[in-house]
């Protein structure tokens, strides 16, 4: 636990140092970036890698709590940070009801069900013309103020992104260490074995459903208010799998891993460009590759391809 | 509301409730054989069509012949896809299946984006587009088109599981793997046929529905989904109900683009396909033995 502690410090301390090493510049816009997609990568791993339920529709709730934030602050002219939280509440009972018929299901039936939940979603907001400004989008809306400070650049919303993820990143670790999580991985591996230890796993998996959720409206809101133009093309079916793909390739069940997700593929169309259309093949490909050969994604694929070399290193200098 | 436009738009829901069928039989096939929803299913439709049109144009073939070559070639790559991603999978828990698949069709999805392009493509109508009038609706020759190779296709379909000895050995493994196995049937090569039956009759999907709404690289999600659904109202059968599942999916969408909004017509499909599973997940025929969740 301590170590932990220690390790979470380590890392805050380079995320908070990192914008004194770039300096501005370009490389700060995308570093915001990768803060969102790590908050909404650890939200989906929450359910995918520590409760074993998948969700191809996160990109929804994604966008549900941009749009919501978008809406409140520019048509209802609310302050962020009361429309933050009132979105989070929102698409927190949103989750929580549907979530109780939803997570019966399992395995491909889930997949399919969350896929489509987030297509209505998706749909909703091209048609719903008079609030989200369908196709062409949603515009003008308000930077984050806090005590005068308006956060309208790079590094400031870098360390407004940032605060968030870490806060997001404690939390996820904390929860996963107490006994919440360990009912979450006894439902992993089997949900009768975990109701007959006393767990309501069927409670518990919506609660989880609707915490990923509200994490991911979360983000969503700051992206709105960092961006302050959202358009549905972000929240669409090939987002949800961009997370998805995030979430596997980093390591399923570790919170670090979805940083490293998060930041890889986040990264990576950026050292891609004029590669622009490949990307999607890249995604494909990582995928196929991860699962073949790192089921357990990066964060233990990496340390176990390099204890073999070293292993087999040690095996040739004893010969 | 006439009931000539009512006439019209039960018609034009009729065709592409088959080509709904048609995908869903497809998905229902390899569901039962292996236990996989196989999230790679549309990119088979999609690659139908535009095979077809590669045929047509590249190697300028009749169109007769562009087809069958067309089928061929998908099914080769189903047969690839089973071979290379499915069967050396080490850890096949439904969530690695799930991912494998759908990587495996945005990976072919993109392929195809860099052999075909981003446009559209339209393949030219079977015979002709003079509009045939039935009452007060017409239709096009494509729609016969289409309900008649789905009607054959769907016979085929039963005559080769019921009245040949691999469908049966197929129908053994859908009922129970081990105990098929068991009996001395080759589970994996079942599994491969299962790939290659629901390749093909994608394929055919595709470039049946293609002169009527043209096709591109992207088509394969929102058919695939559709056929999906099909599949789920039908209960995951191979059979008759899959097809009834597709008619009622194809019928009330057409219904609801032309009397409700044409913008919410794909929503529609998602509603269904989420009332179905939260009320009926054994499907709107099925006993509720058959657990499907």
């Amino acid at each position: 636990m301590r170590r932990d502690l220690l390790f979470f410090s380590g890392f805050s301390l380079l995320v908070m140092l990192a914008p004194q090493l770039f300096k501005g510049g370009y490389l700060m816009n995308v570093l915001v970036f990768v803060g969102i997609n790590t908050m909404l990568a650890i939200a989906l791993n929450l359910l995918l890698g520590y409760a074993g339920q998948i969700s191809l529709g996160h990109a929804g709730f994604f966008g549900l709590g941009a749009y919501l934030s978008g809406i409140l602050t520019t048509t209802a002219n609310l302050n962020p940070w009361l429309a933050m939280p009132l979105a989070a509440i929102i698409v927190g009972c949103l989750a929580g009801t549907i979530g109780f018929p939803i997570l019966k299901l399992k395995g491909h039936y889930l997949a399919m069900a969350t896929l489509g939940l987030g297509i209505i979603i998706y749909i909703v907001f091209n048609e719903t013309i008079e609030l989200t400004g369908g196709p062409s989008g949603l515009s003008g809306i308000p930077n984050l103020k806090l005590a005068g400070i308006s956060f309208d650049s790079d590094v400031k919303n870098y360390y407004l992104i940032w605060g968030m993820a870490l806060a997001v990143m404690l939390f996820s670790i904390n929860l996963a260490n107490s006994r919440v999580g360990r009912a979450l991985r006894a439902v992993h591996d089997s949900e009768v074995a975990a109701q007959v230890l006393g767990v309501n796993a069927r409670l518990l998996k919506v609660q989880i459903f609707a915490l990923s959720a509200v994490i991911s409206s979360l983000a969503g809101s700051l992206y709105a208010h960092t961006m302050t133009f959202i358009s549905p093309t972000s929240f669409g079916f090939n987002f949800s799998i961009e997370l998805l793909t995030m979430v596997v390739i980093g390591g399923l069940g570790s919170i670090y891993g979805s940083f490293l997700g998060a930041a890889l593929l986040t990264l990576l169309p950026e050292f891609l460009r004029g590669a622009n259309d490949y990307d999607i093949i890249i995604y494909g490909g990582l995928l196929v590759v991860m699962v073949m050969f790192m089921p357990g994604g990066m964060v233990r694929g990496i340390p176990a391809a390099f204890r073999k070399v070293v292993r087999r290193k040690e095996v040739r200098d004893h010969a | 509301m006439q009931f000539d436009q009512i006439l019209q738009y039960v018609l034009s829901g009729f065709s592409t409730g088959a080509i709904y069928a048609l995908i869903g039989i497809g998905f229902s096939i390899i569901y039962n054989a292996t236990g996989i929803i196989n999230f790679a299913q549309g990119e088979f439709v999609m690659l139908g069509g535009l095979l077809t049109l590669s045929c047509l144009q590249i190697f300028n073939l009749p169109l007769w012949a562009a087809i069958p070559c067309a089928v061929s070639a998908s099914t080769v790559v189903g047969i690839l896809f089973e071979r290379l991603a499915i069967r050396p999978l080490r850890q096949p828990t439904p969530i690695n299946l799930v991912i494998i698949t759908i990587g495996g069709s945005i990976l072919i999805r993109g392929l195809a984006m860099l052999v075909w392009g981003k446009d559209t493509h339209s393949i030219p109508a079977f015979s002709g587009d003079a509009p045939i009038a039935i009452g007060g609706a017409t239709i096009l020759p494509q729609h016969l088109w289409i309900l008649a190779i789905t009607l054959i296709i769907i016979l085929a379909n039963k005559l080769y599981f019921y009245h040949t000895i691999s469908g049966k050995a197929m129908r053994a493994c859908a009922y129970n793997r081990r105990a098929a196995g068991l009996v001395g049937i080759d589970v994996r090569r079942m599994v491969l046929f299962s790939f290659i039956i629901s390749s093909a009759m994608g394929a055919v999907a595709g470039i049946i529905v293609a002169p009527l709404t043209m096709t591109a690289y992207d088509v394969g999600v929102m058919l695939g989904l559709k056929g999906f659904c099909a599949a789920i109202i039908g209960g995951m059968s191979s059979g008759i109900s899959t097809v009834i599942g597709g008619l009622i999916l194809g019928v009330l969408e057409s219904l609801g683009a032309g009397l409700i909004s044409s913008g919410y017509k794909d929503a529609i499909a998602f509603i269904i396909l989420l009332l179905i599973l939260f009320i009926r997940p054994q499907g709107l025929f099925g006993k509720a033995d058959s657990e499907r969740v």
